[in-house]
């Protein structure tokens, strides 16, 4: 896949002396939904607000498609549509005059029609004699899309597009993407919702205090990353866990009617043979097992608790 | 360049003031309409000629300047000030747009607007005095290099503020009084000798003077120096603005 972003050692020190993304690096491929996920003042906002002209870095390079963010801004943002964090919108203006305008502001012709198309797309052509002001935070966010997609970027920044959007609204701003995925859009999410990133991103970059920490296909990293368990379930309960299973590191839970293994599944020998043997040579019953493997959310936060 | 962004600015912004034509035109039309009622007709009739020229009408320029000085200013300060209090600046700071072409559809429009605006009372006044028109290029040239040059003096407000207040206090407490002392209503020989010296450091008499001369060719300063004071100080708005855009300056973090 070709990359159609690189970021390489950006850096951004404010005023105030915070220092918001300390040297990132990053390669974003032309087609894929990647999600960057971290904690609240990680650094997302400023690094997709430094890509987009909005901020000034200290230090590094950003090239979109070939073109430097700053030298060559021109070429660089017609490629970029940034749906911003805040609902930040004319509330006196009618949903179409918004969004017309714009398309206007990137150097586009007018095109009633291709309005017309994302605007259906988005479930707001009814809307489109509405001034803002009138329409839900759901359908305002919607209208922020519309203003991202009016001038045909390659290239679509959702900052936290679904914060504070219910559960319902949330998959259907999902769909929304895959959409623009399914048009051959770039995606680049943020989000600090964990489900959101495990059931939308082909790639995930985790950040946290201005640095990118990992960035990998979002199956590979839970591969990599993910610990399974199995869990014996037991006949009879035990008061300790008996000496001749003393070396497989078990936990016994509460009631004492349950073993946790834990294992890697990248091993070459996960034990898990031997274990069994050693358990049935200690006489105990097992009445079921089960396995469980870490969600994204356990190795976001083991991640994080790592960096710092 | 990207006309068609400066166009979508231009167009945003004049489509903006279409909504408040009450505010926007009636109110200054009104306001201005009353000076020459009570100033022109009413009182101005006991007043004796100024250089030749009756009250009534000696007060028109002054009058066109002092409504072109305030709209202008108070248009484009609102015009860039508004996007960045609810935050849509994002949008223009984002697109493929040069500083010089976000100026000109900002500035542009209040320009415009104000211009529209000057003309109006112009022919509003023309309605209650008698007004004459000497030059009337060099009166178009002052009324567009003014409202360009206090649009683009309200941009930098606009852009500087960081309050509905501050947004006010430049053409309230600034401009309306130097213009009302800058020569609206009287000629500066009718001021003592010492206040004539104190007037001529307030810049807004230069540019009446100037106006003035355009209408009934009396002037209190040479028209020469009105246009230098003028483009002096389009010239010392351009460099403040580029500077704001070269750094950034309460645009970008």
């Amino acid at each position: 896949m070709t990359t159609i972003i690189s970021v390489s050692n950006l850096a951004k020190t404010y005023a105030s002396g915070f220092q918001a993304l300390k040297g990132v690096s990053l390669d974003i491929r032309e087609g894929e939904i990647l999600a960057l996920l971290g904690p609240n003042g990680a650094g997302k906002t400023t690094l997709i607000n430094t890509i987009c002209g909005l901020v000034t870095p200290s230090s590094g390079t950003v090239t979109v498609a070939g073109h430097d963010h700053l030298r060559d801004y021109r070429a660089a943002r017609e490629l970029i549509g940034l749906v911003p964090q805040e609902l930040s919108t004319d509330m006196f203006e009618t949903v179409w005059a918004t969004v017309s305008f714009s398309r206007g502001l990137h150097g586009k012709k007018a095109n009633p029609a291709f309005i017309e198309t994302v605007l259906r797309q988005l479930s707001l052509w009814d809307k489109k004699d509405s001034k803002i002001m009138t329409l839900s935070g759901g359908m305002k966010r919607r209208v922020l899309i519309a203003k991202a997609l009016a001038h045909e970027p390659r290239i679509l920044f959702l900052d936290e597009p679904t914060a504070g959007v219910d559960v319902e609204l949330r998959r259907g701003m999902w769909q929304v993407v895959r959409q623009m995925r399914d048009n051959g859009v770039t995606v680049i999410l943020t989000t600090h919702y964990i489900e959101e990133a495990e059931e939308m991103a082909d790639r995930i970059g985790v950040i946290t205090n201005g640095e990118i920490i990992v960035v990998e296909e979002k199956a590979e990293l839970m591969r990599k990353l993910g610990k399974k368990q199995l869990m014996l379930r037991l006949g009879a309960a035990l008061a300790a866990i008996p000496d001749a299973l003393g070396t497989y590191k078990l936990e016994l839970d509460a009631d004492g009617r349950a073993l946790t293994y834990s294992y890697d599944t990248r091993a070459d020998r996960t034990g898990i043979t031997t274990l069994l043997n050693a358990v049935r040579d200690a006489g105990l019953q097992v009445t079921d097992i089960e396995t469980r493997q870490s969600s994204l959310e356990d190795i976001f936060v083991d991640l994080v608790r790592q960096s710092q | 360049m990207n006309l068609a962004a400066t166009r979508a600015i231009y167009l945003f912004e004049m489509a903006r003031w279409g909504r408040t034509l009450l505010q926007s035109i009636v109110a200054p039309v009104l306001s201005t309409s009353l000076y020459f009622i009570i100033f022109g007709a009413a009182i101005g009739s006991r007043v004796p000629e100024i250089d030749g020229v009756s009250y009534g009408a000696f007060i028109v320029p002054g009058l066109m300047m002092l409504l072109l000085l305030t709209e202008s200013t108070s248009n484009a300060a609102f015009g860039i000030y508004f996007p960045r209090f609810t935050g849509t600046i994002y949008e223009i700071l984002s697109a493929p747009i040069s500083p010089l072409e976000i100026v000109i559809g900002y500035v542009g429009a209040a320009a415009t607007k104000s211009i529209i605006l000057g003309l109006i009372i112009l022919a509003t006044a023309s309605f209650f005095v008698p007004v004459r028109i000497a030059h009337p290029v060099w009166m178009l040239a002052f009324l567009v290099l003014t409202a360009l040059t206090f649009s683009l003096f309200g941009f930098i407000i606009g852009i500087w503020a960081d309050g509905f207040e501050k947004l006010q206090v430049i053409p309230m407490l600034v401009l309306t009084p130097l213009t009302f002392l800058g020569g609206t209503f009287y000629s500066l020989n009718m001021l003592p000798p010492f206040w004539q010296n104190v007037a001529l450091m307030n810049p807004i008499v230069y540019l009446i003077s100037g106006f003035r001369w355009s209408f009934y060719e009396v002037s209190e300063v040479d028209v020469r120096i009105s246009l230098a004071m003028t483009l002096g100080f389009l010239g010392l708005c351009l460099v403040v603005v580029w500077w704001m855009f070269r750094t950034g300056y309460r645009l970008k973090p």
